[in-house]
This record gives structure tokens, sequence and C-alpha cells, in this order.
């Protein structure tokens, strides 16, 4: 071997330029960081500032008063954006649950291949695509909005969101629980309900905690489906129909079937009105719902990584 | 033919975190020869390996304290600049490494790292590489084919041929045939010899009779009572396998431990 | 099943076996039911969009599409092009991206390979968060401080140096409108929005190379930055450009942030600077209030582009991790 065709080259000079390189450059990727990083703190403590500043307790018990007039709420939202997250919740967990078990019990099929192709086209339509379609087979039918069609809008959301989340859990429970417990000869019911959900709750649940934090800061799919109603509130709705007599089922179908407000919606109503108070209660609004959804996800994720780090991962 | 001293350690010992791997080990490694380095598992073999081209530095809160000197200079020494250590003194892995780029890109990755960059001095290079891993006329014809679609043997040879493009001094391999098949480990322990009139190259094994078979001078490295590696003996290898000074040495190629 | 066995067993045994097979039996079926109505629902969506968009699509053919048709978004008239709205889309996200990938990839290597332990899990969280944050949140922020604070100053700028430009000039031409409303601001909304989604993807696929890949190259003396770049950037290339490709499908699907800050108009030419729409925001401004039969089917049309666009997207990322896969792994 020739050992001299490095002398080719200017060794040296080469290592110097080299590390020149290299430094700048991881010095860039930190720099991208911090500058990423920067809208967070900014939107975060704006919102924080803000919206600390026009809170209050009738901000959260209160209906809006007129326009143009200061005081008032956004109870309407808080319980809209509650009663839809919880349609969409009943509506959307247990068909995803189901289908990340066939997921995992059936991995290599190709209805296995169509679902998951599937779950990436959900998640990927566009919300508002998905708000278009719900106006189409809900709000057309019932020709009327409705906190139902929100909440179904959402739990198209939330469906994909958890059928990822849960399969992925589903995975990491160890083959053997499972197969263990069908050599015992346990059904595969059973299997599913008493050893592999238990053994994956939690991550299930951070799953769906996440799922839920998405939904409620959607704001697109309910335009044209919840719509927006700034006098929806339950307690009314209650006593209205106690005073009438009305059976439990008859009340909740007035609380499905009205339109409904959510926070998102609210704030995306406010944020463009001309009325310096409705502006200000929108930065309040946004305050809550940044909490929320964060909390959400901070929960979560801790809860999560905990849970990894216990199984050893 | 003289025997020159190429590469020694001086009190080397390795640390990870507050556990130490290697303690006090002190060696020649001389040029033109193959040291292998047997020792049972995790005696710090690997371990006393890295610590000669400075890949520990990449295991977060690990620490050397001694010298390993390379031509009279210590690698370690303030300032030393330790891309070009690992240019001088290059490495092959236990399990076969490969890039996922074409053959020819693989073997031109350290040459190119170096500035070389005219068209016919890297084709030159390539091929020299490539034949000095004995690999050249399995791939001359595909060498725009990826690097990771060779057999387990013929991936190790292309890694051999990437480490000796960079035409390093020293050559170290970490139990480079434990993941092949017999008829790849032999070819892999002829290219080994073959090579030693090049490099310099110590090696590390699991297998007694391929130090025996391969290496001129054998290093037993075993581990005290706090579990730190020692050197118990270093000599030529056949006095090692035939004639070991140490009781331990004794057991250990006999097979009565480990 | 062997049935032998089974009939010498006491009967009350036979009886719980029967009946937990049939729970298996019905368990399946739930299972397939579920999964069946997953793929259903996205054919659902599908036809329902493609069915609602008929009258649309039967007056304007084509032509609705078309970049060179000419465009009018008349709903007085009911007369539909949706090129400005396209194009918006188009422009908006092609910025968000070019801005968004470099960041993205660099965070994601600051993340995988330099962060020190102790802030590693924090960075990550702050990056996590800033993807969780509602787009209306967003939106708000960005029409009363980011747009009069960033955009309306950048936008200013680039009017007055880049509006000379020969080529360019099209895209740069001024005036900024006071308000900031813009595509431009739209584009910046976007960067901000698609950077924690692509860098956080983009961070696992690198975390998920094997080691001995950055061994074998450190081994050859290769700097840090060089390995990052030669040997671990095209070893993850399949996965981060997947990353991009979410990124890309999110900033065209991206509604409320948008819609609050591109000034829906339908005018606005081609000028980065001035307001329009993109088809989300088209829909989600006007959707509610449309005036005819046409104007909602039009609008429908629009969605059935963005559903396609999603399909196309997944399509290709799929493809992209399918090819380069078959050609890292070899044959
Ligand atoms: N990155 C690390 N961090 C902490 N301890 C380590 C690390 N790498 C190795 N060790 C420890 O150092 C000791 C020596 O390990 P080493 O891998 O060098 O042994 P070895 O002789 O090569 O073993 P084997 O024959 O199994 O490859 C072992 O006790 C091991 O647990
Ligand atoms: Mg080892």
């Amino acid at each position: 071997m020739q050992k001299d065709i490095f002398a080719q080259v200017d060794l040296p000079r080469v290592y110097r330029r080299r590390q020149l390189v290299n430094s700048v450059m991881l010095g860039l990727t930190g720099l991208f960081l911090v500058l990423a990083i920067i809208p967070l703190i900014w939107i975060t403590v704006y919102v924080i500032i803000k919206g600390g500043h026009y809170i209050n307790l009738d901000f959260f018990i209160h209906l809006p008063r007129p326009m143009g007039t200061s005081g008032g709420g956004v109870l309407q939202a808080i319980e809209g954006s509650f009663v839809m997250v919880i349609i969409a919740s009943v509506i959307a967990i247990p068909p995803a649950l189901l289908a990340a078990f066939y997921l995992v019990t059936a991995p290599n099929t190709p209805l296995a291949t169509a679902v998951r192709f599937s779950t990436d086209l959900l998640a990927g339509i566009p919300s508002i695509v998905i708000g278009l379609f719900i106006y189409a087979i809900v709000v057309v039918t019932q020709k009327h909005y409705s906190a139902l069609a929100g909440g179904i809008a959402l739990s198209t959301i939330m469906l994909p969101v958890i059928i990822r989340s849960a399969e992925e859990m589903l995975k990491l429970v160890p083959r053997e629980l499972r197969e263990g417990a069908l050599a015992l000869g346990s059904p595969e019911w059973k299997a599913a309900l008493r050893v592999m959900l238990p053994a994956a709750a939690e991550g299930i649940l951070t799953g769906i905690m996440l799922s839920i934090a998405r939904a409620t800061g959607e704001t697109a799919p309910l335009l044209f489906t919840a719509l927006g109603n700034d006098n929806y509130e339950i307690g009314n709705m209650i006593r209205q129909g106690v005073r009438h007599h009305q059976s439990v089922l008859a009340i909740l179908g007035q609380i499905l079937d009205q339109p409904a407000d959510a926070l998102p919606l609210t704030l995306w109503k406010y944020a463009q009105q001309p009325y310096p108070e409705r502006v200000q209660q929108a930065w309040a609004v946004a305050l809550v719902l940044l909490l929320f959804v964060l909390t959400l996800n901070i929960l979560a994720r801790f809860w999560l990584s905990h849970r990894r780090r216990q199984l050893g991962e | 033919m003289t025997l020159t001293v190429k590469m020694e350690t001086k009190e080397l010992s390795v640390f990870y975190k507050s556990f130490q791997a290697i303690h006090a080990v002190s060696m020649p490694m001389y040029e033109n020869k193959v040291t292998a380095i047997i020792g049972p598992s995790g005696c710090g073999k690997s371990t006393f390996l890295r610590a000669l081209n400075r890949m520990n530095d990449l295991v977060p809160g690990s620490r050397v304290t001694g010298e390993v000197i390379l031509d009279g200079g210590n690698i370690y020494d303030q300032g030393k600049d330790v891309v070009e250590v690992r240019r001088r003194v290059g490495m092959v892995f236990q399990r076969p490494n490969p890039f996922p780029m074409s053959i020819y890109d693989n073997v031109a990755f350290g040459p190119r790292l170096y500035g070389l960059r005219k068209k016919a001095l890297l084709d030159e290079l390539v091929e020299k590489s490539l034949r000095g891993a004995a690999l050249w006329d399995e791939v001359k014809d595909k060498l725009s084919q990826s690097g990771m679609a060779l057999s387990g043997g013929q991936q190790q040879r292309l890694c051999i041929a990437r480490a000796i493009a960079i035409q390093p001094e020293v050559i170290l391999m970490d139990e480079p045939a434990s993941a092949l098949d017999p008829v790849a480990t032999l070819r892999i322990e002829e290219l080994i010899g073959t090579m030693k009139q090049w490099f310099t190259i110590v090696i590390v094994t699991h297998n007694m009779q391929q130090a025996a078979r391969i290496s001129d001078y054998t290093a037993f490295l075993l581990m005290n009572e706090e579990r730190a590696g020692e050197l118990i003996e270093f000599s030529g290898t056949e006095a090692l396998f035939t004639r070991p000074k140490d009781k331990r040495t004794e057991d250990y190629i006999t097979g009565r431990f480990g | 099943m062997n049935t032998t066995i089974v009939t010498k067993r006491p009967r009350w045994q036979q009886q719980l076996r029967y009946k937990l097979q049939h729970g298996d039996r019905l368990w399946k079926l739930l299972l397939l039911l579920a999964s069946i109505s997953v793929v259903v629902l996205v054919l659902w969506i599908a036809w329902r969009l493609w069915d609602q968009s008929a009258l649309s699509r039967h007056q304007f053919g084509w032509a609705f599409i078309s970049p060179w048709a000419p465009s009018s978004w008349n709903p007085a008239l009911d007369k539909f092009q949706a090129w400005p709205s396209i194009y918006g889309s188009l422009i908006t996200s092609i910025i968000a991206l070019l801005l968004a990938v470099p960041f993205s990839v660099g965070i994601a290597i600051f993340l995988a390979e330099l962060a020190p332990p102790v802030l590693r899990a924090p960075l990550n969280y702050m990056v996590e968060m800033l993807a969780a944050v509602p787009s209306v949140v967003y939106g708000l922020w960005g029409i009363y401080v980011f747009l009069p604070l960033v955009v309306v100053p950048l936008g200013n700028a680039l009017a007055a140096t880049g509006g000379q430009l020969p080529l360019l000039g099209g895209l740069l031409k001024g005036p900024m409108p006071v308000s900031g409303l813009s595509r431009l601001g739209a584009a910046l909304i976007l960067t901000i929005m698609i950077t924690p989604t692509i860098a956080a993807v983009s961070r696992d696929v690198l975390l998920a190379i094997p080691r001995s890949q950055r061994e074998a190259s450190l081994a050859l003396g290769a700097t840090q930055w060089e390995t990052i770049w030669q040997v671990l950037i095209p070893y993850g290339l399949s996965g981060i450009l997947g990353a991009v490709i979410l990124g890309l499908g999110r900033a065209i699907g991206e509604t409320m942030a948008v819609t609050m800050v591109i000034g829906n108009t339908t005018g606005g030419g081609n000028s980065i600077l001035r307001p329009g729409y993109t088809m989300a925001s088209i829909i989600a401004n006007e959707f509610a209030e449309a005036v005819s039969d046409m104007h909602a089917s039009a609008l429908i049309e629009v969605g059935v582009v963005l559903f396609v666009v999603t399909l196309l997207l997944n399509a290709l990322a799929r493809w992209l991790v399918w090819s380069v896969n078959r050609k890292t792994m070899g044959s």
C-alpha cells in the first residue's frame, strides 16, 4: 500500500476547516432550537398576561352579555365544549379500541393494512373537511345545527389519534402475556379485556387524554356543525325540563339537539369582533384553552414517560 | 527484522462514571505484528481496545487515566486532535456496520472526509483498499450496489476495506469474526495474516484457537476483585499458549474457567 | 377441534365452552366491525364529498382547479373558480416548508444528538407543547401580536427591496396592508406551527438509527457534524421526508390560524404580501353563509381537492418509505 496518498492534501488545513464547520453547524442547530422555542414562550407569556388580566369568576359562571357591553362570561362555551367532548369520546373510544385490538391481533391481514391506511388518511384529512362531511350527513339530515353534530365531528378527529396510540401501546404488551392467557384456555376476548387491556391501560389512557386535548382545541369541524349558541346552558335546560315534567331522556335530547358553543369557537368569533371587551374575553378564553390543553398534554406525556421508565425501556 | 513498538499503553485505566473497567494496563503493540487480547467476557477487552483510538470519548461519563503512546506521542494529550488519532488508528467492529450507500461510497467515505476529491485518486484508492480486504474480485462489477446487499462476511470485509482506505497505521478489531460463519471467519483470519505486512493490528477475540492461529503476541486480561480488568500476562503467542507463566492464564487457556 | 374429547366432558363444561366460544365469535365480530367501519368511514367521506360537489363539478369541470382558467369567485353570479385559493394554499405551504425544514431538522439534530441529558427532557416537552397549542390561539396571537410586530415590518422591507427584483418582484409586490393580514403572515404562522411536528418526527427517526452507524463514522475520524450530515441524515432520509410530508399536509390543511391572518379575499394577485385565501380558509369563511346551492357545492368541491391532496401526500409518504427501505436494506 502506498503510504503517501494523503500527501496530496494539506491535512492540517483540512482538519482546521472540518473542525470549524463542525462547531458552526452544531452551534446552528442549538440556535434553531432556541429560535423555535421563542414563539412558544412568547405566546404562552402573552396569553397568560393578557388573559390573566381579563379573567374573573363571572367569566366562568355567566352567559355572554349583548355585544358592546362589558361583563358576562363564556359559560355556554365551557358547557358546550364539555358536552361535545363527552359525546365525541363516547362515540370514538369504543370502536377505536376495538380497531386497535384488531390491528394487534391480526396485524398482517389485508383489512389491517386497509385500516392503517385509512387511519393515517383520516388523521391527515383537514379538520375543516371533516366538518363539511358531518354537515352533509348530520346537519342536512337533521335540518339544524346541534351539539350532537359537533360531537360527531370531534369524534372523527379523535378516532385516528386513539387508534394509533392504542395500537402502539397494545403492541408493547409482551406476547407471552397474551399467549399465556390463551394457553390456559382463556378465550380471546377475555385475554384481550382482562390481560392486554389492563397491561396497556395507562398508555391507552394517555392517548385518549391527548386526543381529548386535541379535540378541545379544534374549531374548524365545529363551524358548520355546532355553529355556536350564546344561550347554551345546561342548567337552564334541566330546570326548564323539570318544570315541564319532561323525562330525563327528553332533557338529554334537548342538550344534544341544540346548536352549541365551544371555547375555540367563541375565541374565534370574539377575536374578530370590533368590540374591545370581546377581544379581551378572547384572550381570557385563549388562556383557559391553553392551560387546559397544555396541562393535559404535560400530564399525559409525563405519565407516559414515567411508565416507560418503569417498564425499563 | 527489528521489533519496533508502534503503540504502547502506560498504566492505562478506564472508568465508566465511578466504575473502573480497566486497571493500570501497560503493554506494547509491535509494528507489523498482530496482538491478540483475550480474556473472559466482561473483563474489559472492548473497553481497552476502544481506549486506543478514543472511541470511549463518546460514552458519557467515561474517563481515562494513564497514557496511550502512538509513535512517541500520547493520544490523550491536551490539544491532540481526536479526528487525527482516529485516522491513524482505525477500527473494525464486531458486527459489520456498512453505511446504507454504495460499496464505492462506503470505501471512499473516509478519504473524502480528509479532503481527497479527485476521481482518479479515489478510484485507485478504492480498488486498492478492496483488494487489500480481499473483496475486489467479488464486487468489482457492482461497486454502485448498496453495501448492505452483501453477505455478512463480505460486509465485514467491506468494513475492513473502509477502515484501511484512510491508510491508518494501526487497526483495531473487536471480535471481527464472531458474527460470521466458519468459512467467512477463515477468510477474515487469512486476511489478517496478509494485512499485517502493512499495518499494526490489535484484535480482541473470544476464541483462543483463533488467537493462537493468527496472532504474534497475546495479552490476557482478567478482572480483579473490584471487577476491573487487569493485564495478567503478555508475551509471544506461542509462549503464552504453551508455557504460561501465570497460573490464571493456564487455567483460562486450558478451559478450566471463564 | 377434537370433538371426541369435547363430548366426553361433563355437560356444564360443554355449555361453558360453548358460551365462551360464542363470546369469542361475538368479540371477533366486534373487532371486524370496528375495523371495517374505519375503512368505510373514509370511503364514506370521499363519496359524500364527491356526491355533494356534483353540482359544481358538472358546471365548471376541470376549469375549476385550472391555473389558466379566468379566475372568478362570484357568489352573486354563481361563478366559481378555485385557483386563487389553491394558489394561496400552495404558496403559503411551500414558503412554510422552505423555512420550517431546515429549522426542524436542526432542532431534531440538536434534540437527538447534542442536547445534554439534563436539558433533553424539558426541551422535548417544549417542542411537543409547541405542537399542542390550539390553532385558534396561534391565530389570536397572530392577529394582535405577530402581524403588527413582525409581519408588517418584514413585509414592508421585502416590498421595498425584493419588490424591485425582475423575477421575484411579482411575488413581493407591495403594498403590505397595515393590518398585516397577508399570505406572508399565514406562511410565517404556518412555519411556526409545522416546525415542531417535523422536528419531533425527525428526532424520533434519528434516535432510531443504530449506534453502530455513528460508531462506524466516528471511528473513521468523522467529526460529529460529518457523522450527522453524511451518515445519519442519509440513513434516516425516508423517515425525515415522511416527516416533511406530514408537515406539508398539516400546512395545507391548517384552517383556523390561517383564516385569521390571511385576510380572506379572492383578489390579491400573486404577491405574498397581499391578502388572499387558502382552500381551507375559503371553506371556513364562506360555507356557513353560502348563498346558493352552487356556492355550497363549489366549496365542497374545494374540500374534495383537499381530500385528494391528503390522499396523494399519504400515498407519497408510503411509497417513499417503501422505496427507500428497499434500496437501503438490499434485495
Ligand atoms: N458504556 C458503558 N457504561 C458503563 N459500563 C460499561 C460500559 N461499557 C462496558 N461497561 C462495563 O465495563 C466492563 C467491561 O466491558 P467490555 O465491554 O469492555 O467487556 P468485554 O471484555 O469486551 O466483554 P465481551 O467479551 O462480552 O465483549 C463490563 O463490566 C461492562 O459492564
Ligand atoms: Mg467486547
